[in-house]
C-alpha cells in the first residue's frame, strides 16, 4: 500500500515533555482488538485523554485547544515497549505526520516510517528549545523541510536531522518496502530452497 | 584463516542476507515467522488486497495467546471483540493455510513459550513476529526480534524484512550468584542499570559464566526482557544445554539429523578478536533479589533498597517523568518497598510461565498458604507446560496455597483479555512490563521474579527472598 508522499510540512506543534512514553500509553491494549487499521485515533493517548467515566482530562495537551498541528514533540525514548504497529497507526489516524523527541525506541521508528510518519530526532538543547518555544507561543509554526533535512524555527534557528537515503526516498515518494521485497522474490526462492 | 574475526550475531546476520544492495537496508531471510491474533489480521488483508499467498507457509506458526480466557478456554469466548479477534485468525489461517495451535489445542500457549518447547526455535535462525518479546527466541543462539504489522506483511509476502543491521553490545556477567537471586533478577538488574533505553539500537549478545550456567529456561527470561533496555534483540550462545533442551523436541531435526545440526550449532560462537560496539561487565555477586518501583522497567532496585529521590537521578530532565511515574505508582520519593502490601500476585507471561518458573514457586510455597485478601494467578505459558505442571503434582501445591492455577494464555500482562488487575491495587507480578495501565487501567506493577513473587503472595507484602530460604 503505498503513502502520501511527504515534501515538506509547516504546522504548529502539540508538546508532550514526558519521557519513555511507551506504546501501551500511545494505545492501550484494550483497543488492539480492531482487525482493520482504522479507527485508531480515536483512542490515541486514551488513558492520558480520559478519566475512568470518559470525561475529557482538561489538563491533557490533546485537549487544549491552545495547541494543534500535524506535529507531535515529545520527550526522549518515545515508543518504547510493544511491537504494536497500532501505535503508529494511532498517531497517523490523530492526524499527525511528525514525531519530534531526541530519541526514539527502533520498532516504533520503523512502524512510523512504514506508515508515512516521520519520527524526527533532534539534539537535546534543540528539543528543549522546542519545548520553551511552544509553551511560550502555543501557535508557533515549525517548518520540516524532509528534501533538505531541516527543521526550522519561526525564529530563524533551525537544525539538521539524519534520516537513512533509503527511508527518505521512500517518504518522498510514498513507497513501501514490500514492493521492493516483491521484486526479489526470484532472488528470495533460490535461497530459500538453499536453506530449506 | 584470513577472514575478520565475527561476533555469533554477524555470523548469522550475513548468512540470511538475501540481497545487500548499496543504499538499501539488507533484505533479510527468515527461517521462523510466529503469528498471532493480535498483530496478524492487517497483514493477512494486505496478502488478501494483492491476491498473493504465503511465501512459504511452512515456516510460519500461528496460536492464539493475547486475547485468550483463563478461564473456561472450551467456551465461547465472552468479550466479542477478543471472539473476532481469535475468530479471524482462525478463518486467515484456514484461508492460507497456516497451522495454528488454537484454543484446546496441545501445543496452544504464549507464542514465545511454545516456539522453543517445540523445538521450532534452533540455533542460528533467523526467527520474527509481530511482538516485542520475540527476543526470547535469542536464548537458543537465534537472531530474533519483534516487527511491526507492516513487516509482518512482508514476512508473509516474501520471508524477508528489510532491515539495517544494529549494532553490537556484549553484556558479560561473571562470577556466581547469590542465593534468592534468579535470572530475572539479572535481566531486571542490568535494565535498572542502563535504563529503559540504554541499548536502543544494540543487537545484545549475554556472555559469561554466570550466564552459561543458567538453564534454557533461565536464559529465554533474560533474552525475553532485551527489548525492556531497547535491544533489538539479544542472543546467548548455544552450548551443550541447548542441544540437550532441543534433543527429541517434536520439530528439531531427529537423530543422525540432530547430530549433524549441532555439528553447525558449534559453529556459532563469537571469533577470537571479534569487535564488539559496546561491551558492559557485570559481577553476580552484585545482583540480588530485584523489583521495580515506577513505570517503567527501568525503574528498578534491590529488593532491600529505597527508591531514589528526584535530586539522586543523573539527568534533570528525567525528573518531571520519575514525578509523574511515582504519583502513579501511589509511592514516596527516597522510602523503602520492602514490606508494601501487595493486592495480587501474577505468576505467568512469557517472561516467567515456563515449567521450571512453576516448580521454583512451587517449591518456596509448599506447604504455606497465601496470606489473606490476596488474590494470586498461575498461569502456565502453555498448554504443556500446564500438563507438565498437573503431572508433577505442582497443581496440588499450588491448591493447597490457595493460588489459581488456570489455563495458558498472556493473562494479566497485559490488559487485554478478562485478567485485569483492578485501578489502584499493587500486583507483583512476573511479567516484563510496568507500564502505566499495562495490567489494567490505573494498575499498578512491580516486576519481580517467580521466587519474590512466591514469598509475596505468602505474607501478603514486598519480601525479601532471602529470609525465606
Ligand atoms: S505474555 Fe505478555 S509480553 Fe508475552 S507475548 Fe503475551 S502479552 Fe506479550
Amino acid at each position: 500500500m503505498s503513502k502520501e508522499k511527504f515534501i515538506t510540512l509547516i504546522s504548529g506543534a502539540v508538546p508532550l515533555p514526558v519521557e519513555n512514553i511507551d506504546t501501551d500509553q500511545i494505545i492501550p491494549a484494550r483497543f488492539l482488538k480492531a482487525t482493520t487499521r482504522e479507527g485508531f485515533g480515536e483512542n490515541l493517548f486514551r488513558d492520558w485523554r480520559f478519566d475512568a467515566n470518559n470525561q475529557l482530562i482538561e489538563g491533557f495537551v490533546l485537549n487544549n485547544k491552545s495547541y494543534s498541528g500535524k506535529i507531535l514533540v515529545a520527550g526522549k525514548n518515545f515508543g518504547c515497549g510493544s511491537s504494536r504497529e497500532h501505535a503508529a497507526w494511532a498517531i497517523h489516524d490523530y492526524g499527525f505526520k511528525v514525531v519530534i523527541s531526541s530519541f526514539f525506541a527502533d520498532i516504533f521508528k520503523n512502524n512510523a516510517l512504514n506508515n508515512g510518519v516521520l519520527p524526527l530526532v533532534v539534539s537535546d538543547s534543540f528539543l528543549k528549545r522546542l519545548f520553551d518555544l511552544i509553551a511560550a507561543t502555543p501557535t508557533a509554526q515549525i517548518t520540516v523541510d524532509l528534501q533538505n533535512q531541516q527543521v526550522k524555527l519561526p525564529d530563524g534557528t533551525s537544525e539538521a536531522f539524519e534520516i537513512n537515503a533509503y527511508k527518505k526516498t521512500c517518504l518522498m515518494n510514498g513507497y513501501d518496502d514490500i514492493d521492493y521485497l516483491l521484486s526479489l522474490r526470484t532472488e528470495i526462492r533460490a535461497f530459500d530452497q538453499a536453506h530449506a | 584463516m584470513s577472514q575478520k574475526p565475527k561476533t555469533i550475531f554477524e555470523k548469522i546476520w550475513d548468512a540470511h542476507v538475501v540481497k545487500r544492495a548499496e543504499g538499501y537496508p539488507d533484505a533479510l531471510f527468515i527461517d521462523r515467522h510466529f503469528i498471532h491474533e493480535v498483530t496478524s489480521p492487517q497483514a493477512f488483508d494486505g496478502l488478501r488486497q494483492r491476491g498473493i499467498p504465503l511465501f512459504n507457509v511452512s515456516r510460519t506458526t500461528a496460536t492464539a495467546d493475547h486475547n485468550v480466557p483463563t478461564k473456561d478456554q472450551h467456551l465461547p469466548i465472552k468479550e466479542a471483540l477478543s471472539r473476532h479477534q481469535v475468530e479471524t485468525l482462525r478463518k486467515n489461517c484456514k484461508e492460507f493455510g497456516v497451522e495454528l495451535y488454537d484454543l484446546g489445542h496441545p501445543f496452544q500457549g504464549i507464542v514465545h513459550i511454545i516456539g522453543p518447547e517445540l523445538g521450532l526455535t534452533q540455533p542460528g535462525m533467523t526467527i520474527v513476529c509481530g511482538d516485542s518479546h520475540t527476543s526470547t527466541h535469542g536464548a537458543f543462539g537465534s537472531i530474533a526480534f519483534g516487527i511491526g504489522t507492516s513487516e509482518v506483511e512482508q514476512v508473509m509476502a516474501t520471508q524477508c524484512i528489510l532491515q539495517y543491521k544494529p549494532r553490537t553490545m556484549k553484556i558479560e556477567i561473571n562470577g556466581t550468584l547469590g542465593k534468592g537471586v534468579v535470572s530475572k533478577d539479572i535481566i531486571l538488574y542490568i535494565i535498572s542499570r542502563i535504563s529503559a533505553s540504554g541499548a536502543t539500537g544494540y543487537f545484545v549478545e549475554y556472555a559469561g559464566s554466570a550466564i552459561s550456567g543458567l538453564s534454557m529456561e533461565a536464559r529465554m527470561t533474560i533474552c525475553n526482557m532485551s527489548i525492556e533496555m531497547g535491544a533489538r534483540g539479544g542472543l546467548i550462545a548455544p552450548d551443550e544445554t541447548t542441544f540437550n533442551y532441543l534433543k527429541g523436541r517434536r520439530f528439531a531435526p531427529q537423530g543422525a539429523a540432530f547430530e549433524k545440526a549441532v555439528g553447525q550449532w558449534k559453529q556459532l560462537a563469537t571469533d577470537e578478536g571479534a569487535v564488539y560496539d559496546k561491551v558492559l561487565q557485570y559481577d553476580a555477586a552484585d545482583i540480588a533479589p530485584m523489583i521495580t518501583y515506577g513505570t517503567n522497567p527501568g525503574m528498578g532496585m534491590k529488593v532491600t533498597d529505597r527508591i531514589p529521590t528526584q535530586h539522586e537521578l543523573k539527568e534533570i530532565s528525567e525528573q518531571a517523568s520519575f514525578v509523574k511515574s511515582l504519583e502513579y505508582m501511589g509511592l514516596e520519593q527516597g522510602t523503602p518497598l520492602l514490606g508494601k502490601p501487595v493486592d495480587y500476585v501474577f505468576i505467568g507471561s512469557c517472561t516467567n510461565a515456563r515449567i521450571e518458573d512453576l516448580r521454583l514457586v512451587a517449591g518456596i510455597v509448599k506447604g504455606k498458604k497465601k496470606a489473606a485478601g490476596v488474590e494470586v494467578w498461575v498461569i502456565p505459558g502453555s498448554k504443556q507446560v500446564e500438563e507438565q505442571a498437573i503431572r508433577e503434582g505442582l497443581d496440588k501445591v499450588f491448591a493447597e496455597a490457595g493460588f489459581e492455577l488456570r489455563s495458558p494464555g498472556c493473562s494479566a500482562c497485559l490488559g487485554m483479555n478478562e485478567d485485569k488487575v483492578p485501578a489502584g491495587k499493587y500486583c507483583i507480578s512476573t511479567s516484563n512490563r510496568n507500564f502505566e495501565g499495562r495490567q489494567g487501567p490505573k494498575s499498578r506493577t512491580f516486576l519481580a521474579s517467580p521466587l519474590s513473587a512466591a514469598v509475596a503472595a505468602i505474607t501478603g507484602k514486598v519480601t525479601d527472598v532471602r529470609e525465606f530460604i
